[in-house]
C-alpha cells in the first residue's frame, strides 16, 4: 500500500513557542485518517505546514513519496493536494457557479487565457456536476453571501473535491452546523472516492470517529497516541488528553 | 579630488543622514505601529521649516523655533489623524489617498503664504565658522546637525526601549490585535506617536534651513528619501531609520557630488538590493 | 442589449463631434481620451487586481520620453520609435514588477511611489539626457499610413480609434479566464493559491500589461503635446490618475473613463479660475475618499437618497 502523505520530524515554532514539536506520521492511500487533539495541539498548523502556507523549521513532508517541503502553496495543489478551510473563505461577491469555477480553473491551462471570454468557456457543466455532487446545483446562480452556512461549507467541499485530489485535507468540515446539516456533510465525506486520501481535523467526535479509520492525537504539537480507532479510544493516555464531546 | 572635499562631503552626507532621521523615525513609527503611509511627512518638514521662518522673525533662537515649529506641526498632525485620519480606520488606500491629498493643500498653502521664492534661514552666529581641527575645515553647523540627531536618536531609544509607552509602542507593531487585548489605549497611542512623528518631522525642517532654506518643492524632494530609508532600514524599527537615515545620506550626497546626473539612479541600487533579498529591510520587522 | 445600442450611440455621436465642435473641444476630448487609456490601465491594477499603485505615471512618462528621445537623439522615424518605445517601456514594467511585487499592500504602493519618484528625480537631474527642466520640444506627431494628424481632427480620431481598440483589449482581459483569476487574487488571494493559481505571476502579469498600457497613453500624450517635461513622470500625475480611478469607481470598465473625464474637465475649467490647482486637487481627494469612497456616481447618488429620506421624514 502506497504511502499518500509521509510527514518525518515536522518542527515549527511561534516566537520561541513550539507550535508542532518534531511531529511525524504516515497516511497511507485511501485512508481516511481523524488527527484529533485539544485546542492549541497544532492540527491546524499542521495542515497549514502541509498545504505550504507556513513554513517548517526542519522535517520533511512527501506526498506519494515525492518531496513537497520546498513547493510554494499552489504548486503542491498540482501534485494533488487539496484542502477545505476552518474559516469560511469563498469569494462572496461571486456566484456558485464561480467559485467552483475558479477551483475548476487552478488546475487549468485555461486559466493563463487572457483573450476569451469565460463564459463561454467549458466549465458550466462541470462546475455544475460538482454542485450537484453536494446537491447545491439549484443554487448555482445564487450569490455566496446569501446562501446560508451550512450551504456554505458544502460549497468548501465542493470547491476541494472539484480540484479531483489524490490527498484531501478537511479542517473542521462539520464546524458550526446544524444536526440535519452534519448528517449531509458527513455524507457527502463518506461519499468520496477511494482515490482520494482523506486526512480531518474534527472536534465533534460522535460523527468525525464514523468516518475515520485510523486516528493520531496530537497534543502541544506531538503525536500522543496514533492507531485504529478501537486501539486510541481505549488507550488511557487519550482519555488524559482529550475524548469529551 | 583633495582630503578637503572628502571631509566636507563625509560631513554633509552625516548631516543629512541627521535630518532624514528626523523625518524618517516617525514615518517609520507612524507605518509601523499605525501601518499608514503617511505622504503628508515631507509637507510636514516643509511646513515646519516655513513655519521657523516666521517665528525666527520674532524668536531670533534657531533651535526655540525648531522647538515652537515642531509643536505647531505636532498640532497639526494630531488633528490629522483625529479628524480625518481615524475616520478611515481600516481604509488603507483611502488613508494614502487622504495624506496625499493634504500634501497637497500644505503644499499650495505654503505657496500662497509664503511665496515662490526659496527663503534662507541663518545659521546660528556662533556655529557659522568652520571648526578647525588637524588642518581641516569642519562646516560646525553640521557637526551640530549629527550630534543632534544623535541625541534626539538616544532620547527616542530610551523612550522605546526604556517608557512604558515606548512598551506599548513596540507591542502595537508587534502584534496589534494582542495589544488591544491587553488593554493598550491603542486610539490615544495612535494620536500621540503621530505627533511625535509630525514633531519631529516640522522641527526637522527648521533643523535643516540652513543646509537646505525653505523653498517649495522641499515636501516633493524629502519625501523619496524617507521612503527609501524606511524601505532600506525596515519598518518600525528606530534602529532600522537610523541606519538607513545614513546609508541613504551618504548614497545621496555623494551620488550628487560625483555623478550629479545619475544621483537618483544611484539612489536606487541600494534599495533593490535590499529588496531583491529581504523584503523586510534591514531592521524591518515585517514586510511592509 | 440596451447596453450595447447605447454604446453604440455613445460611439457615433464621438465620431461626428469634430463635425459640429470647435477646435478646443475636440482638443478637449483628445486630453480626456488619453487620460481615459492611462486611468483605464491603473484600473487593470486597482480595480481587477487589488493592487493600489501611485508610480504608474512612470509608464506614460519613459514611453513619451523615450519616442522623444529616439527621434530627437537618434533622428529615427515614428515606424520604429513607437514600438521601441512601447518595448521599452514594457520591459521597464517587467523590472519593476519583480521589485514592487516582493511586497503586496501598503509596501507594493511604497514601492512604486520610490521607483517613480526616482524616474521623476532623475529626469530633472539627468540634464544631458533630458534637458531637465526645460522639457523636450519640437516633437512632431505620427503620420500613420500617410496620413497628417496635425489638425485636432485627425488627431482626435487617432485617438479615438487608439482608445476604442485599447478599452476593448482591456474588456477582452478582464472578461476572461485570466481576468476571473486575476480578481480572484483580489478577493482572496490566499484560497486562489490554495486552489491552485500562481497568485505572484498572475498580479506581475497584469503589472506589465497595466504598464504596456501605460506606455499607450505616454505615446498619445507626448504626440498630442509635442512635447514633454519631468512633470509628467511625477507623483501628482499618477495621483490624478488613480483620482480619476477612484472617482469613476475602480472594479468596473466604464469607471475609470467616467473618472477621468470628470477629472479632466475639473482640471481645465478649474485651473481657468483657481490659480493653485494642487490645493483643490488635494481637497478633493480627501472629500472623495472621507464622503464618497465607492466613487463619484454611487456616492452623489447615496448622499442624494440619503438627503431626500432625511427630508422626507421631516416634512
Amino acid at each position: 500500500m502506497p504511502t499518500a502523505l509521509r510527514i518525518q520530524g515536522l518542527k515549527k515554532s511561534f516566537g520561541g513557542l513550539p507550535a508542532i514539536n518534531d511531529v511525524s506520521l504516515e497516511v497511507a492511500a485511501g485512508e481516511r485518517r481523524l488527527i484529533i487533539g485539544p485546542n492549541g495541539a497544532g492540527k491546524t498548523t499542521l495542515f497549514n505546514l502541509i498545504t505550504g502556507d507556513l513554513a517548517g523549521e526542519g522535517g520533511k513532508i512527501s506526498m506519494f513519496e515525492k518531496d513537497i517541503s520546498k513547493l510554494p502553496p499552489h504548486r503542491r495543489v498540482h501534485r494533488g493536494l487539496a484542502r477545505t478551510y476552518q474559516i469560511i473563505t469563498l469569494f462572496p461577491r461571486d456566484t456558485l457557479e464561480h467559485n467552483i469555477t475558479l477551483s475548476l480553473l487552478g488546475l487549468s491551462r485555461t486559466r493563463w487565457n487572457s483573450f476569451a471570454s469565460l463564459h463561454k468557456a467549458m466549465f458550466r457543466e462541470e462546475a455544475m456536476r460538482i454542485l450537484a455532487l453536494v446537491g447545491l446545483e439549484s443554487m448555482a446562480h445564487r450569490l455566496l453571501s446569501e446562501v446560508s452556512y451550512g450551504d456554505k461549507r458544502r460549497v468548501e467541499i465542493a470547491m476541494a473535491l472539484a480540484q479531483k485530489p489524490r490527498v484531501l485535507l478537511l479542517d473542521e468540515p462539520l464546524a458550526g452546523l446544524s444536526r440535519e446539516e452534519r448528517v449531509t456533510v458527513k455524507q457527502l465525506i463518506g461519499a468520496i472516492p477511494r482515490e482520494t486520501t482523506v486526512v480531518m481535523i474534527e472536534h465533534d467526535m460522535d460523527t468525525a470517529l464514523d468516518l475515520a479509520e485510523r486516528i493520531t492525537v496530537l497534543h502541544y504539537g506531538r503525536v500522543i497516541v496514533e492507531g485504529t480507532r478501537a486501539e486510541v479510544v481505549a488507550d488511557p493516555k487519550t482519555r488524559e488528553v482529550y475524548l469529551g464531546n | 579630488m583633495s582630503m578637503q572635499f572628502w571631509v566636507i562631503q563625509t560631513l554633509n552626507s552625516l548631516a543629512l543622514g541627521g535630518l532624514l532621521f528626523l523625518l524618517a523615525s516617525g514615518f517609520s513609527l507612524i507605518f509601523g505601529l499605525m501601518r499608514i503611509a503617511n505622504l503628508t511627512h515631507g509637507g510636514l518638514f516643509m511646513l515646519g521649516a516655513y513655519l521657523g521662518v516666521t517665528i525666527l522673525k520674532v524668536v531670533p533662537n534657531l533651535w526655540v523655533a525648531a522647538l515652537l515649529a515642531g509643536l505647531a506641526v505636532a498640532l497639526f498632525g494630531g488633528l490629522l489623524e483625529k479628524l480625518i485620519l481615524r475616520k478611515l480606520s481600516g481604509n488603507v488606500l483611502g488613508q494614502v489617498l487622504v495624506t496625499l491629498g493634504v500634501a497637497y493643500i500644505i503644499a499650495d498653502a505654503c505657496l500662497l503664504i509664503w511665496g515662490g521664492d526659496p527663503v534662507p534661514i541663518q545659521t546660528p552666529a556662533f556655529l557659522q565658522q568652520p571648526l578647525r581641527v588637524a588642518g581641516f575645515a569642519f562646516p560646525a553647523y553640521r557637526l551640530a546637525v549629527v550630534v543632534l540627531a544623535v541625541l534626539v536618536g538616544a532620547i527616542l531609544f530610551f523612550i522605546m526601549e526604556k517608557t512604558r509607552l515606548g512598551a506599548m509602542i513596540r507591542a502595537g507593531v508587534d502584534d496589534m490585535q494582542m495589544a488591544r487585548a491587553v488593554g493598550i489605549p491603542v486610539s490615544r497611542l495612535f494620536t500621540i506617536v503621530f505627533c511625535l512623528g509630525a514633531g519631529l518631522a516640522g522641527a526637522g525642517g527648521v533643523i535643516g534651513g540652513p543646509i537646505m532654506s525653505a523653498y517649495p518643492g522641499l515636501d516633493a524632494d524629502m519625501l523619496p528619501l524617507a521612503l527609501i530609508v524606511v524601505i532600506l532600514g525596515g519598518v518600525g524599527s528606530l534602529v532600522g531609520a537610523f541606519v538607513g537615515s545614513f546609508i541613504t545620506g551618504f548614497v545621496y550626497t555623494f551620488g550628487v557630488a560625483l555623478f550629479p546626473q545619475l544621483a537618483y539612479v544611484i539612489l536606487f541600487l541600494p534599495m533593490i538590493f535590499v529588496i531583491a533579498f529581504r523584503p523586510r529591510g534591514l531592521f524591518g520587522r515585517f514586510a511592509a | 442589449m440596451k447596453r450595447n445600442i447605447c454604446l453604440f450611440g455613445l460611439l457615433i455621436f464621438l465620431v461626428v463631434l469634430p463635425f459640429f465642435s470647435g477646435e478646443f473641444y475636440v482638443n478637449l476630448a483628445s486630453q480626456v481620451f488619453i487620460f481615459a487609456v492611462f486611468a483605464a490601465s491603473i484600473n487593470l491594477l486597482l480595480g481587477y487586481g487589488g493592487l493600489a499603485t501611485l508610480g504608474h505615471a512612470s509608464y506614460l512618462g519613459v514611453a513619451a520620453y523615450g519616442s522623444a528621445l529616439i527621434g530627437l537623439k537618434l533622428g529615427l522615424g515614428h515606424w520604429i520609435a513607437a514600438p521601441a518605445a512601447l518595448v521599452g517601456t514594457t520591459l521597464m514594467a517587467g523590472a519593476f514588477g519583480l521589485i514592487a511585487l516582493r511586497a503586496s499592500g501598503l509596501g507594493f504602493l511604497m514601492l512604486t511611489l520610490a521607483m517613480s519618484q526616482v524616474l521623476w528625480g532623475t529626469a530633472y537631474r539627468w540634464v544631458g539626457l533630458t534637458d531637465g527642466d526645460n522639457g523636450l520640444r519640437g516633437l512632431t506627431r505620427p503620420a500613420p499610413f500617410g496620413i497628417d494628424l496635425d489638425s485636432a481632427s485627425a488627431f482626435y480620431w487617432f485617438t479615438l480609434a487608439v482608445t476604442v481598440l485599447s478599452v476593448w483589449l482591456m474588456a477582452r482581459f478582464v472578461r476572461s479566464p485570466f481576468g476571473a483569476a486575476l480578481r480572484g487574487t483580489r478577493d482572496q488571494p490566499r484560497r486562489m493559491a490554495a486552489l491552485g493559481h500562481n497568485v505572484w505571476l498572475i498580479r506581475w502579469i497584469t503589472f506589465v500589461y497595466a504598464g504596456f498600457w501605460g506606455a499607450v497613453s505616454g505615446l498619445l500624450f507626448v504626440y498630442y503635446h509635442k512635447y514633454i517635461h519631468p512633470i509628467s513622470l511625477s507623483l501628482t500625475n499618477s495621483a490624478e490618475g488613480l483620482l480619476a480611478v477612484i472617482a469613476g469607481g475602480s472594479g468596473t470598465l466604464g469607471g475609470p473613463l467616467a473618472g477621468a473625464t470628470i477629472v479632466m474637465l475639473l482640471k481645465n475649467y478649474a485651473s481657468a479660475y483657481i490659480e493653485r490647482w494642487n490645493m483643490l486637487l488635494g481637497f478633493v481627494f480627501v472629500i472623495i475618499v472621507v464622503f464618497m469612497p465607492e466613487g463619484v456616481v454611487p456616492g452623489s447618488k447615496r448622499i442624494y437618497l440619503k438627503c431626500r429620506q432625511r427630508f422626507a421624514s421631516r416634512a
